[in-house]
Formats: C-alpha cells, structure tokens, sequence
C-alpha cells in the first residue's frame, strides 16, 4: 500500500482542522482565516494530484480500487458486529478530489476579493473551509455510513452558508428550506442505508470481495429468483431519493434556487460545481446498486435472459424531466443568480439522465465539464453583482461588456461551454455523449427528445441572459439611486439589510470591472471550461476509459461513423437554433427599459407567466405539504391538550368529585347521623347529669320524695 | 476491588451532602453553593473511578455489594454495575455538577435548595446500582420527593399545581408497579432482579404466578400479562410514553433550570432504565404478545411528540416534547428487541444494535437536552423571563458565541452526524430496521419533524434582522462558556470515537441479547 493510499484521510481533514481553528479565532483575525483556509487546500489539491497520479499509474491494472478500512465501532460480538469505515482510491474519486479541490481553490481565492469587506469574513472562511472538508470526505468515503455522515456536514454547510446573512430574512428562510428539503432526501438514505446494512451485513463499498458493491456480496444477499431484486430495487430507489434531494432533482429541487440568497462564491462553489453534484456521484459511485449486473450475480450456470427491472429507469425518467422542466422555468427568470440555478438544475438532470442511459462515465463527464463552466458562470455573475452594487436584476443591467471585458470574456465562455456550442467547448463533448447514450436507450425513445429540446432552450435562456446583460444600453435604474442615495449620504433602512458590502463599496455609480483576484480564476476556470472538452471526445475517449480503467485508444476515424456524426450535427443544429431564436428576440430588438415586458412575454404573456412563477411547485408546496404540516402539529398539539391531558383532567375531576362525594358523605351522612346520635346521647347524658351534681342536699330531697312516693304507693295497696 | 464498597460511597456521598447541608442550615450562601459543587465533584470523581477501575471485558454484574437488609422479606442490600448502570451513574454524575453551576445564582433558601439537589443525585444514583426491587423502588420514589419540592419551590408561575401532577401522576404510576411486584414477590418470595430474570428465562416466573396468584379466573397467558401490565404503567409513565406523558411538558417548562436539567437528563431515563431492566428481562414473553401495540405506542410517540414540539411557542415546553420524542426512539428500540426471532445469529446481532443504539441514546440525550436547557435557562436570565419562540430575533448579531454554541447544542439534538446523537439514532436504526420495517419508516418522520422545529428555533431566535428590544442582550460571559463547552465537547467526541461508550456497554448487551433468546 503506497503512502498516498494510507495517507488519503488528510484530503478532507486538512481542511476541517483549518475550519476548527479559525472557528477558534476572533473575527478579527481575517488574514488567519483566510490564509488556513486556502493553504491547506492547496495542500489538499496537491494531495489530490498525488492520488491522481496514483491511479494514472494503476490504469488497467486489476487493482484499481485501493481500499483502506479501519474499525470505527463494535457493536455485537463477531466479525458481523464490527462496524468499519474507511476510504478508497479508484478513477472516479480521484477525478473527483482533483477537481473539488481545485474548483474550491479558485473561489477561495475569488472570495478573497467578493467577501472582502463582509464583517463575518472570518466565520466566511470556517464555513467554506468545514465545507470543503465535508466534501472531500464523501468523495473518498469507501463506507455508506462515513459517505452518509460527510453528506449531513456538506448539508448543514450548505445550511450555514445560505443564511451567511442571516440578518435577511429571505436567507434565514432559504437555508431553513434548503435543510429539510434535503433532509428529505436525506431519510430515504438513511432508511436505504440500513437496509443494506441488513441485507449485506457491510457498508464497505470494497472490501476484498466483501463489500456492499461487490458482485460475491451482492448476489449472496441477492439470491437471483422470482423477488430477489425487490429488495435490491427498494434500496437503489430510496438511495436515489437521497441523492434527489441532493442534486435538486425533481420535485425535490425547491430548495436549489432560493439557495441563491447566499454568497456568490458559495452558489458558485456549493450549489453549482460540488455539492449539488455530490448526489449524481452517489448514483455513480454506487451503481452496482442502481444497475445491478444480475448475469455475473446469478453465476455462470444461470441464463439471464431478461434482466429483472432497476432503479436506472427511474433515474432516467427523474433526470429528463428535471432537465426540461428546469430549463424552461430559467427562461423566464429575471435574477441573473436564479437563471443559473435552474439552468443548474436541468443540468443535473442531464447528469441523472446520462447515468441512467449511459452509465457512469457519461454521467460524470459531464458532472465534471458542468463544474468548471457552471462555477465560471457563476463566478462571473458574482463578478456582475459586484459590479452592479448587489443588483440581481439582468433587467436593469446592459451593456456591461464595455465596462467589464473580463467578465464578459470568460462569461461568454461559460454560456457557450453551457450551450454546448460545437467543437471547442467542453459542454458540447459531454452533452453530445448524453444524447447519444439516450439515443441508444432500449427502453424508451422520450428521454432522448426531452434531452434534445432542454439542449435547445439551454441555448435559449443563456443567449437571452447574456443580451440582457451585457448588450444593448444601460438600464442602471437602481444604481443611479444608489448613487443619489451616496451623494446625499442617507441610507434607507433597507439598504442595511443588504449585503454588508454595498455599503462599504465605492459608490460611483458606474459598473466597474472586479479586482483581479476575481477575475484571475475567471480566466482559469474558462481555459479549463475550453480544453476538458477533449478529453472526452469520440476520437479520444480518454476520460471514460480512464473511469473504466482501460487505456484509451486514439481513433480519428470514429468522428466519421454516420450514428456519431449525425448526433454532433444534431445537436450543434439545436444549439443554432436556441441561440438565433434568443439573438433574434433579444438582440435584434434590444431592451429598452428595465420596466418594458420581456420579448417572449409580448409573444404568449399566459405561458411565460407560468414559467416565471416556476410553474408554481412553490406554491402548491405552501398550500399542500406545509399547511398539512402546520395543520397536523396543530393537531397533535390539540389533541395533546385536550384528549390525553383531558383525559387526565377528567381522571382527576373525577377523583376530586368523587373525593367530594366522599366527604358529602361523610360529613351530612355518616358525620351528621353520627353527629346528630353523638348529641342526643350527649343532651341524655347532660340531662341525666344533672343529676348527679353532688349536692347532699338534693340527694336527700329525691330521697325524701321518693320515700314518701313508695310509702303512698304501699299504702294504696300497690304491694299485693 | 472488593475492599472498597465503591457503589456505598457513590450513593452515600450526597445523601451526606445532602443531610449536611439541610441540617446545618448556613446562612452564608457563597459557602453552600461551594459545598453542594464540592459533594457534586466528589461524585464525580468516584463514579469517574468506577468507570475507570469497571472491566469491560467482564459481563458480570461489577462492585457487587451484598449484605442481608430485611432477611425475612428476602430483601438484601445489593448494589452493583453493568454496562448499562455504569452509563447512566456516569450520565448523574456528570448532570448534577453541571445542574449546581447553573442554580450559582439562586438566592432563595439556598441550603435546601442545594440539600433538595444532591438528595435528588443520591435517589439517581440509588436506582441506578441497585440490584433489589424493595431497595431499588425506595430509591425511585425518593427521587420524587426533592424533585417535588424543587418544582414547587423554586418554579414559575404555575409551578404548584405542576408540581402536584408530577407529583401524583407518577405516583400512581409507581403504585401500579409496586402492587404488580408484591404480586410477584407473593409468587415466587424474591425480590433480586438477577434471580428473577432468572425465572423468567426458565419460564417458572410465569407458573409461578399462576400457582400463587388465581385470581378472578385469569387464564395462564392473561395473569402474567395483567403483572406486566403494571410494570409496564410505571415506567411508561416515567420515560413517558404517550399517552401517559401531559405531566412533562408542564412540569419541565415550570421547573427551575437547574431542576429541568436533572428531570430530563437523568430522571427520563429512570423509566428506559426500568424497561432494560425489569421488563425486557422479565417479561420477554410478554412483550412479545402485544409487540404490534407496543411498537404502534413508540411510533405514535416519537411522530406525535415532535409535531406537537413543532406547535409549541414556549422554548421549554418545545425541548420538553422534543425529549418525549428522543426517548420514543429508545422505547422503540427496546420493543423492537423483544421481537422473537429464535436462533437467528443476524437478527441477534440486530438486536445488539439497536441495544447499543438505545443505550447510547439515553446518555446523548441526557448530554444533549440538559444542555439545551441549560441555554434557554441563561437566555431567560438575560430576558427576564421571556423564553417564547417569537420573543427574540437576529441574537446572532450580538451574541454570536451563544448562539453559535446553542446550534451546536441544537444540532445534536437533531442528530447531525459528527455529533453524539447521530451515532445511537443510526444503531437504533440499523438494528429496527430488520426487525420491524414498517416501524422504522414511520419513525423517521420524527427525524424529519425535529429538523423542522429545530431550525425554526434557529430561524427565529438567532436569524433575521435584530429584535431592538434585546440590542444590549449580552453574550455568555467566561463561566458560562467553559460551563457549556464542558458538555460540547464530549457531544463531539463521542460523535466522532463512540467507541469510547460503545466498548463498555457491548459485553452487557450482548449478553442482554443472549438471555433474551430463551
């Protein structure tokens, strides 16, 4: 075992220990914070490099999963009782970690500059720092279990950075939201989770052929017969609930664009280029589930003529859909952040989708090309806020290209890479490979068309975005008030609630280009956002033999084969068309006023009103699944007032009534005939008493009379 | 370590601080509150020493005392620890101190006050070790009484009439049990535990009761049962399970803070414990009749608990419900254990899991929620009183060490694995899971409902725009801050090592699980 496999474990936990510490220090101590997060991931990336290399020199070796496992706990006798973590190093964690880490050093070093005037810069750097740790731990997870436990740290990152401004209202609502829809997904895992458990009796994914994932292990708790793949189906589903959740699939995708309200290196970081990916690795990292390869576990002497149904369908299906749906909501959005969050969601679609058709290495070619040019989209967006004093709305912006190149350059990159304009963007290669796994899809033909018209509208909404943005006149409606607002030195109470950096920032009013810590990992990235393209092409499909562990071989003549080719000309058709129908719209005619209806809303006002309030998932959330929440803690907080605890009031009363009772009984009852008895008695005796007073005299006076009564009585006769 | 009665000391310790303090009666206050913290960190001490000199690799019960107390009633004074004892002396011991340092600034009667304290730790302590019923019930129902009078004479507003419903409610309940084990001690002329597990493994408890006990015709399955019944009623209403809970959200929101700390940290788990401990070795057979009802109370317990915590606006009566809820996963644990599943090897190291699982749950959540307490107790310090859901508002902006702190706290109530309380809720789990499906589905809505209230108490107390009424709220002063991170930093540790826990407490469920296969 090499010392990169031994020492992996510090690809996550250097970055955690630095957030521990600046979690430590005073705000004060920025240049700490700051300086922890980004060297120890440098340290980290270069780590990542050395695991790279490793399993580059591994490639088409036999053992290109390098495992290591420790016990974490015991918790019954036996080897079954022993629960083991621990971490692996194969192809797809390496890729992986290189880009994580290399992405999140890029916009640490762009949040240098976004967040340099935040008063919680400090804490900013804990946050990304725990987060990129977390991250990192789910990448290299070799266990379920520690896989499970990276992805709630991820989740509760997320949460914390979301509300980074918790003094908004809306970010303390968005991160609220983001949690628990997650946490959703998040309970099918685990439920998942344990049943795995429970059925192979191990969450190691590998483990010398004892791993969950592993073909002995699988068809061992797997039997393959009539219901053996029910149980199999069930966890690869609730699993992928989990990583719904997660990569915001739909319905589960709520939470992703309000999840703009945080940072914008931490949309770019978060919730563009790892997290939100994290749960199209899972599918990837734990596709024997997903796809089960029932003739291997059925054994040689079996024939498995139709395999038994699996969760990939699902993943398809799920995967289109958001694609689409996604897509089209992002057309007529208005918030430059939000547009690329939905374009984010139907790109992870896209990622689900090529999972489901075409395995893992088309789902994560694109996972991978997406990160680069989504974090560069965003990157550039953030460059534009800034830019624009914290102003969201592509609508009162325009023109920008004049006064920001940069941005504009490498944001043009980014729209094109995202677009999938043909042959030099890396986009186009890992869109093309989707469609062309969907294409070949034995089940159905509709996830391709779905594929093909979300490719078109990409192409749509990004055109639209970038003429909104940085063609036709300035629309600066806000800035010339922010820069009223600055000459006459008021600051409304609102303006305090926005981002701590409006207000220290130079107010000239003017759009300005970003410091060139911001846009140097902008050129960056848009290189990358370039050249990743080839090394997924057809003609050299390095990356996916890479993921496979076979050595890639170079073959020019494959561009030519007519099923190729024919995809690549169709899609670089559609990629035309979206774009000159958003050209024709938007630049043709361009926007005149902030205020003026969006071109398409001239065109059908119903459909794109739709589309902008997002189809209304949001509200059909509000009026079914929170109001039944609300409803129902209403309820259970009812009946615990009044029946359980009425229950014991009516105990109670009735014992106090029947104490009452009691004591009626008692005292006008039993007290008062015994009284009443008591006092006749009494009275008898007083009177009898009397009697006896003690005075001779009287004694001798009854005496004397009754001695005369006895002598009359004789006399009379009386003793006969 | 048969030289030293080690249990003796743990339990006589504050009961002498205890009459010391009530005696002496001093009028210098600084001098009590140094004094009761003294027998509190004595205790601490010694049950620290048993945790250390306690052999985890043994199964046995450990510092066994025996000495005949009432020899004609069969009762012995026996004492001793397991795994399971252990865990929960360790938990009292740690609880009380913290439950000292926050009452620093109780100025009412202080000598009895801390008196009251400590003789509550001795009746914990006392449950914990004791091996006989007469001896362990003595102890059960001391620990009502200082716990009464603390309610009633230092709570809130409404702290009498909660007092007296704590009082009398659990107080029926225990004379349901104690009725139930005279009947069994008519039966079989014993009150040891271990003797009685015994019996019960080799079914003579249940002929037993049948030969002595012929009442109104019940037949041989319906007279144990009606037995276990009334065990069952008093720890139910001690842990409690729904429906027996409407005395805990009054009686933890009126207590004092000190007080709210003891009766959910420690107190709670008097009733888990009663359930390991009697029940689940007792009367297998019994829980196994009416498992389904049994697991429906433990679902319907954790799912409604946490909604009604979601409907709460008093931040007390919400971790109130919220602890109701905690505990519903031990008890469903606990029943899904008793499930028969014959010899089967995997399923029994199911059961192991979700042992464990329970028994880690119950120290977390003593940790966790006397924690929690304990910061809405300094946030009602520092508001006067005021401790409603809607009262505060963006406190993150002035007191962010607090605030930082109590999501801490918070998030490992909510089971954020990395923290403490992930670690039982997974083993549970895992182990339920097998044994019951259906239940365990249902049981993660709980998981699900928590995360909601929980965020809601973030979302409203810490987030949004600052409540100007609280501008000059300040934040935890030094004391405060080493007072909370000394339970913090064990919420980590065991987050991340559980071993630490795991390693003491697997011989005694193992071997828990293996008596339950007869």
């Amino acid at each position: 075992m090499t010392w990169i496999v031994k020492n992996l474990w510090l690809i996550p936990v250097l970055p955690m220990l630095a957030a521990g510490l600046s979690a430590l220090a005073p705000q004060r101590c920025r240049r700490f914070s700051a300086t922890l997060a980004i060297g120890s991931m440098v340290v980290s990336f270069l780590l990542s490099l050395c695991a790279f290399a490793h399993t580059l020199k591994q490639c088409g070796h036999e053992a290109a999963k390098e495992v290591f496992n420790f016990e974490w706990l015991r918790f019954a006798a036996g080897d079954a009782g022993i629960l083991k973590l621990g971490w692996v190093i194969d192809p797809l964690t390496a890729v992986m970690l290189v880009m994580v880490t290399f992405v999140g050093l890029l916009i640490f070093i762009y949040s240098l500059g976004y967040m340099a005037h935040d008063e919680n810069f400090t804490r900013f750097f804990t946050f990304l720092s725990l987060f990129a740790g977390a991250m990192l731990g789910v990448v290299i997870a070799n266990s379920l279990l520690l896989l499970f436990i990276s992805w709630e740290l991820v989740g509760l990152t997320s949460y914390l950075l979301i509300g980074f401004w918790y003094h908004k209202p809306s970010a303390a609502a968005a991160a609220k939201k983001a949690f628990i829809v997650t946490r959703i997904g998040d309970l099918g895992l685990l439920l998942g989770m344990v049943w795995l458990y429970s059925k192979t009796g191990t969450l190691l994914f590998y483990d010398n052929g004892t791993g969950c994932l592993e073909t002995s292990t699988l068809a061992k708790a797997f039997p393959f017969d009539d219901f053996g793949f029910i149980p199999l189906l069930g966890i690869a589903l609730l699993i992928f609930i989990g990583t719904m959740g997660k990569s915001g699939q739909f319905p589960l995708h709520v939470w992703l664009p309000d999840a703009m309200e945080g940072p914008t290196p931490v949309s770019a970081l978060i919730h563009a280029a790892t997290m939100v990916a994290a749960g199209v690795f899972l599918v990837a990292r734990v596709f024997a589930l997903m796809k089960p390869d029932w003739s291997a576990m059925a054994g040689p002497h079996t024939l498995v003529s139709l395999p038994p149904p699996d969760a990939t369908v699902v993943i398809t299906w799920i995967g289109a859909i958001t694609a689409v749906f996604a897509a089209l909501i992002a057309v007529a959005q208005n918030d430059i952040k939000r547009i690329l969050a939905y374009s984010t969601i139907s790109q992870l679609g896209y990622m689900m989708l090529g999972l489901g058709v075409g395995g893992v290495a088309v789902g994560m070619f694109h996972l991978i090309t997406h990160a680069f040019f989504k974090a560069l989209l965003f990157m550039g967006a953030g460059s534009v806020i800034h830019g624009c004093h914290e102003d969201q709305d592509i609508r009162h912006m325009g023109g920008l290209r004049k006064s920001m190149p940069v941005t504009f350059a490498t944001y043009a990159v980014g729209m094109m890479a995202l677009s999938g304009v043909p042959i030099f963007f890396s986009g186009f290669w890992s869109k093309d490979e989707i469609l062309h796994a969907a294409h070949g899809w034995s089940v159905s033909r509709g996830p391709f068309y779905l594929g093909v018209f979300g490719a078109l509208l990409t192409a749509f909404y990004m055109t639209r975005q970038v003429c909104y943005v940085f063609f036709g006149n300035a629309r600066n409606s806000r800035r010339k008030e922010a820069h009223s607002n600055a000459e006459c030195g008021v600051r409304s109470a609102e303006s305090k609630l926005e981002t701590p950096h409006v207000v220290s920032y130079k107010e000239n009013g003017a759009p300005h280009e970003s410091p060139a810590v911001m846009t140097v990992p902008l050129v960056v990235l848009a290189a990358f956002a370039i050249v990743l393209g080839f090394i997924g092409t057809p003609v050299w499909p390095w990356f996916q033999e890479y993921l496979s562990g076979q050595p890639a071989t170079f073959d020019f003549g494959k561009l030519f084969q007519w099923e190729i080719l024919s995809l690549l000309l169709l899609s670089s058709v559609v990629v035309a068309v979206g774009i000159v129908a958003g050209l024709w719209f938007y630049w043709l005619t361009p926007v005149g006023k902030a205020a003026e209806a969006d071109a398409l809303e001239r065109v059908r006002p119903d459909v794109f009103g739709v589309l902008r309030e997002k189809f209304f998932v949001d509200e059909i959330y509000e009026a079914t699944v929170v109001r039944f929440n609300v409803w129902w803690a209403w309820v259970c907080d009812w009946l615990d007032r009044w029946v359980w605890d009425g229950a014991v009031r009516l105990i109670s009363h009735l014992v106090l009534g029947l104490s009452w009772l009691n004591r009626f009984i008692d005292e006008f009852v039993v007290n008062l005939g015994f009284d009443e008895g008591c006092r006749r008695i009494s009275r008898g005796g007083g009177l009898l008493s009397r009697l006896q007073n003690g005075q001779v005299q009287n004694y001798l006076r009854v005496i004397g009379v009754a001695l005369v009564a006895l002598v009359l009585f004789l006399i009379w006769g009386g003793g006969k | 370590m048969n030289g030293i009665p080690l249990i003796t000391a743990l339990t006589f310790t504050p009961l002498i601080g205890a009459v010391v303090l009530a005696a002496m009666n001093f009028q210098n206050k600084e001098l009590v509150r140094r004094l009761a913290l003294g027998f509190g960190i004595v205790s601490l001490l010694t049950a620290g020493l048993v945790w250390k000199l306690f052999d985890p690799a043994s199964v046995e019960l450990q510092f066994v005392e025996r000495h005949a107390w009432i020899p004609t009633l069969g009762v012995d004074y026996f004492v001793g620890v397991d795994g399971l004892g252990l865990l929960l002396v360790l938990l009292t011991a740690i609880v009380t101190p913290m439950a000292i340092l926050v009452s620093w600034k109780i100025e009412k009667n202080v000598s009895i006050y801390f008196s009251l304290v400590l003789f509550l730790q001795a009746g914990l302590f006392g449950t914990f070790t004791a091996m006989n019923f007469f001896h362990w019930f003595i102890f059960w129902e001391l620990s009502l009484v200082p716990a009464f009078f603390l309610i009633k004479l230092w709570g809130g507003p409404q702290r009498s009439p909660a007092a007296t419903q704590f009082f009398i409610y659990t107080m029926a309940g225990s004379v349901a049990m104690l009725l139930a084990f005279l009947g069994i001690y008519l039966a079989t002329g014993t009150f040891d535990f271990i003797r009685l597990a015994e019996l019960a493994r080799t079914g003579e408890l249940a002929s037993a009761l049948n030969a002595k006990l012929g009442w109104y015709g019940l037949t041989r399955e319906q007279l144990p049962l009606v037995i276990f019944a009334g065990v069952f009623l008093g720890l139910a209403v001690k842990v409690p399970l729904i429906p027996f809970h409407t005395w805990l959200p009054t009686t933890y929101a009126e207590a004092p803070t000190a007080t709210t700390m003891l009766l959910t940290g420690v107190m709670s788990k008097m009733g888990v414990y009663g359930f390991l401990r009697l029940l689940l070795p007792l009367f297998p057979e019994q829980m196994r009749m009416i498992l389904t009802p049994l697991l429906w109370l433990a679902v319907i317990t954790i799912i409604f608990s946490a909604s009604a915590a979601f409907a709460q606006k008093d931040l007390k009566r919400m971790l109130a419900y919220s602890s109701i809820n905690h505990l519903g996963y031990c008890l469903l644990g606990i029943f899904a254990v008793a499930k028969f599943t014959g010899n089967d090897a995997v399923l029994a190291t199911e059961k192991a899991a979700a042992l464990n699982g329970v028994f880690l749950q119950m120290f977390n959540h003593g940790l966790t929620a006397a924690t929690l307490f304990m910061f809405v107790g300094f946030l009602e310090q520092r508001s006067g009183g005021l401790r409603g859901l809607n009262d505060f508002g963006g406190l993150r902006k002035i007191a962010p060490v607090f605030c930082g702190l109590m999501g801490i706290a918070l998030f490992s109530s909510l089971g954020l694995p990395g923290l403490n309380g992930f670690v039982g809720e997974f083993l549970i789990f895992k182990g339920v899971f097998p044994l019951a499906p259906w239940a365990a589905g249902l049981s993660v809505i709980g998981l699900l409902v928590t995360a909601i209230f929980i965020l809601t108490v973030l979302q409203r107390v810490f987030n949004g725009p600052l409540n100007e009424k609280w501008s000059n709220l300040p934040d935890l002063t030094l004391t405060e801050r080493a007072l909370v991170v000394a339970p913090i930093v064990p919420m980590f540790v065991l987050g991340l090592w559980p071993r630490l826990v795991l390693d003491v407490i697997t011989p005694t469920v193992v071997r828990m699980v293996e008596q339950l296969r007869f």
